[in-house]
């Protein structure tokens, strides 16, 4: 329960990241605080948009679902069942596969790094390790 | 469960604070609201790339330390650059519209490189490397690298960052800016008219192509 818990905490932060960087693309938040990092290059690159809508849309959507998931796989009547942790590790391959590639695109093509992208990175790895790691022992 | 769900709302607490905080900055550089400034006169009109007889001309207000600028010069810019104005569509004018702390010092060192020819490679330098408009302290040493990198007489370089002598040059393309309307970093004006909506290169290519196949009979 504990893993799934944590799951939960790091989708939520995932979350306002994605939300963060989101807001920003459709400029209701002025500058990213990037620190050294090259966020506003990333972002407006031809890459932070797919498909028509942008990336970080998609991250707000990844992560509200895993969030979402995640507070249902801990609910008492669902501890015990291994639908919940099933979903959990489909939800989060999908978003460290996203993850993957976005990094790879940034390093790659961009040749820039954003470190709030690096920072939704890592949360996202983390959360399909947790996830692989509850699907084996649900608790 | 009680200090699950109290993480949950420290999360959402501090996560809410933050994107409040950020929502209270602004959403593209702006000048600040001072009040008029002395005029001051200078015929350059800025320099120019892209052939004489484009049959458009843009016009970029831009700021070497504004990271939307930067961000277009790295991004966009270079799609620009081989789809309009290496074809002959676009003549393209750079204009110095500085708003922040050092965007000045930088505009005179590009200005610097341009009196030894190499207004354009002092641009990419300042804007490919840009790190140093993320840093506190004074980028004169950092230009002056970016001087070398490209080549320039540094003495003849710090002579004329000594002697400041770009400076009303910069203040009339600013006021200039002003006067047309300009607001914020960058702007661009297309044949005279600002382009609006997200600067990149394809909706740029899409307009200047649209202004083109309006011209033809």
């Amino acid at each position: 329960m504990r893993r799934r818990q944590t799951i939960a905490i790091l989708a939520l932060a995932g979350l306002f990241v994605a939300l963060y960087l989101w807001l920003h693309k459709i400029g209701l938040i002025g500058e990213l605080q990037c620190g050294t990092g090259s966020c506003e290059i990333v972002q407006a690159s031809r890459y932070a948009d797919l498909l028509g809508f942008p990336v970080a849309l998609y991250g707000v959507i990844g992560y509200a679902v895993i969030f979402a998931a995640a507070l249902v796989s801990v609910q008492p009547r669902w501890l015990a069942a291994r639908g919940p942790g099933l979903a959990l590790v489909a939800l989060s391959s999908l978003g460290f596969a996203f993850t993957v590639y976005l990094t790879a695109v940034s390093l790659l093509l961009i040749h820039a790094t954003c470190r709030w992208c690096l920072a939704s990175g890592a949360i996202m790895t983390t959360i399909w390790l947790l996830s692989l790691a509850t699907a084996r022992r649900p608790t | 469960m009680k200090g699950f769900y109290a993480a949950l709302a420290v999360v959402c607490v501090a996560g809410g604070a933050w994107l409040f905080y950020a929502s209270r900055h602004r959403a593209s550089e702006h000048a600040p609201a001072t009040g008029p400034a002395p005029v001051v006169t200078d015929t350059f009109p800025g320099y120019e790339m892209g052939s004489a007889s484009a049959p458009v001309t843009i016009v970029e207000y831009s700021d070497f330390e504004c990271p939307y600028c930067a961000a277009f010069a790295t991004v966009q810019m270079p799609e620009v650059r081989s789809q309009l104005i290496a074809t002959g569509k676009v003549r393209w004018r750079f204009r110095d519209f500085p708003l922040h702390p050092h965007s000045t010092l930088a505009a005179m060192s590009a200005q610097c490189g341009g009196e030894q020819g190499k207004f354009w490679e002092m641009h990419d330098q300042l804007f490919d490397h840009h790190q140093w408009a993320q840093q506190d302290k004074d980028p004169s040493g950092i230009f002056r690298e970016f001087g070398k990198a490209v080549g320039l007489d540094l003495s003849r370089y710090d002579a004329c960052m000594d002697s400041r002598r770009y400076d009303n040059r910069i203040t009339a393309s600013q006021q200039e800016g002003v006067a047309l309307g300009v607001h914020g970093t960058p702007t661009f004006l297309v044949n005279g008219r600002r382009f609006e909506g997200r600067p990149t290169s394809d909706a740029m290519k899409a307009l200047v192509d649209s202004l083109i196949a309006a011209r033809k009979p």
